[in-house]
């Protein structure tokens, strides 16, 4: 690991746990809500990095497509998985705050819909790459599909807005955002940074294991193409028998 | 290239093609306007409904069905190019890949639209719900819906026709993108099996702009999709 690597982890993990004192003693009791409404410090930054994420992903794709560069792809799977936990977190978060406040788990307002559906879209990328063989085209394909995921986004979205017209509004994120109490936007701007450069660090690393993986399996074919060889050179028979 | 032909008349040839084969045989269609009957029938076991319910649930039992049958009739399309080599030769031919995309997508877009044209009429007389005086309406939605289904399908279609349990992942891949398709379709009919019926513009523009941004997509991604 290098220096640089224990600084970033150290101070990201200094922030996270900051930003968690802060959202729990340092921000105001919220008016109506009282102590539910905390977990809200952690539901917007899930939803914000997962944004992010999934960007990175189209960027990724895009990537790819025309410059035909390895690395743009081991960064499009990486995106997508991280991109993936942190839309189940605010999933998960989401729910557990919606219960006490609204009286209900789940609504399909356009917001929660617009997320799950690309919670199923994502996961569908990742399995598709999972079922794809050839590394190549692995990558053109689950690209492809990418691409017309992330289109699809604003789609959902503008059709539930469409439909859902007579839903409530979203409690804090309406069209009254704005009134957020300065305190609270800090203590906010705090857990966004947090959970923002955890993510890029999980991504960081799981970009170098994809790395590391597509060498392994290079060695790999490497290896069994040498031990296709080795028979043909005449060395010996017997080591055609060997396991 | 001397023998290159546009990618209209290149499309025409091969939707020809698609036509003739799937004619021969009619398994496919016989296959997918069966399924979407046997969802159709299933969906009044399963809820009961009477003529109040059925305009309600009408529309959105129409539409998965379609989804379905749309989602399982779109695998072989690329498929069974794949299972008898068939793809490098569209490939070898010195037409642009957006006209065998296109070609495909006709020829689903027919498939789906005779599955529809058979079924709508079975869904009014099963459900009692009354088509005259929107019939011409109900056709404008349904051509909207269909194509926005085969644009995606097809090219989906193409993608996971590489994959392992290839059968399994088109629904996987197609359906949640439809999701938007999905609603706007059953909104659009719903308004139209109402007491008083009418067509929503909104979800017609929204259908039309479905359908022109996936079409953009595959067009500028078909060079990607068919390659080798």
């Amino acid at each position: 690991m290098s220096a640089r690597r224990i600084v970033g982890t150290l101070i990201a993990a200094a922030l996270i746990v900051f930003g968690g004192y802060a959202a729990l003693f340092i921000a105001p009791d919220e008016a109506t809500m009282h102590a539910i409404q905390r977990i809200f410090y952690f539901h917007l930054p899930a939803w914000i990095s997962m944004f992010t994420a999934f960007t990175v992903v189209f960027v990724a794709n895009i990537g790819w497509l025309t410059a035909r560069k390895q690395k743009w792809d081991s960064l499009g799977v990486s995106a997508a998985e991280v991109g993936v936990i942190c839309c189940t977190i605010g999933l998960i978060t989401g729910p557990l705050w919606a219960r006490p406040v609204w009286g209900i788990w789940w609504t399909w307002d356009a917001r929660l819909t617009t997320t799950f559906i690309l919670w199923l879209l994502y996961i569908s990328y990742l399995l598709l790459r999972g079922l794809l063989e050839d590394p190549e085209r692995r990558a053109t394909l689950s690209a492809i599909f990418g691409i017309f995921a992330f289109l699809d986004v604003p789609l959902v979205y503008l059709s539930n807005r469409l439909w859902r017209t007579q839903h409530p509004q979203p409690v804090i994120l309406g069209g009254k955002g704005s009134g957020l109490d300065p305190t609270m936007a800090k203590v906010l701007l705090v857990c966004v940074i947090a959970v923002l450069a955890i993510m890029v660090f999980v991504l960081i690393d799981r970009y170098r294991l994809e790395l590391l993986r597509r060498e392994v399996e290079e060695l790999q074919i490497e290896v069994e193409l040498r031990s296709l060889d080795a028979p043909a050179s005449g060395t010996s028979t017997t080591r055609k028998v060997q396991p | 290239m001397p023998f290159s032909v546009t990618t209209s008349r290149a499309a025409f040839i091969l939707l020809g093609k698609e036509l003739r084969l799937e004619f021969r045989t009619r398994e496919l269609l016989t296959a997918t306007i069966v399924f979407a009957l046997v969802i159709v029938v299933l969906f009044s076991f399963a809820f009961d409904p009477t003529p109040a319910e059925s305009r309600r649930y009408g529309p959105g039992l129409l539409w998965i069905a379609f989804l379905f049958a749309g989602s399982l009739m779109l695998h072989p399309s690329f498929a069974r190019e794949q299972s008898n080599d068939t793809l490098d030769g569209l490939r070898m031919a010195p037409v642009s890949p957006f006209s065998i995309l296109l070609g495909k997508m006709l020829a689903n877009f027919i498939f789906l639209s005779l599955a529809e044209v058979v079924l709508v009429p079975v869904f009014a007389v099963l459900y009692n719900v009354s088509l005259s005086g929107i019939v011409g309406r109900l056709i404008v939605v349904l051509i909207l819906g269909t194509l926005g289904i085969v644009i995606t399908g097809t090219v989906f279609s193409a993608v996971s026709a590489h994959a392992r349990m290839r059968e399994l992942l088109l629904p996987l891949l197609l359906l949640p993108i439809l999701a938007p398709l999905l609603i706007a379709c059953v909104e659009s009919t719903g308004s139209l099996f109402a007491e008083q019926p009418a067509l929503d513009r909104t979800w017609l523009a929204f259908l039309a702009g479905f359908d022109i941004v996936f079409l953009t997509a595959s067009w500028l991604l078909c060079d990607y999709l068919l390659e080798e």
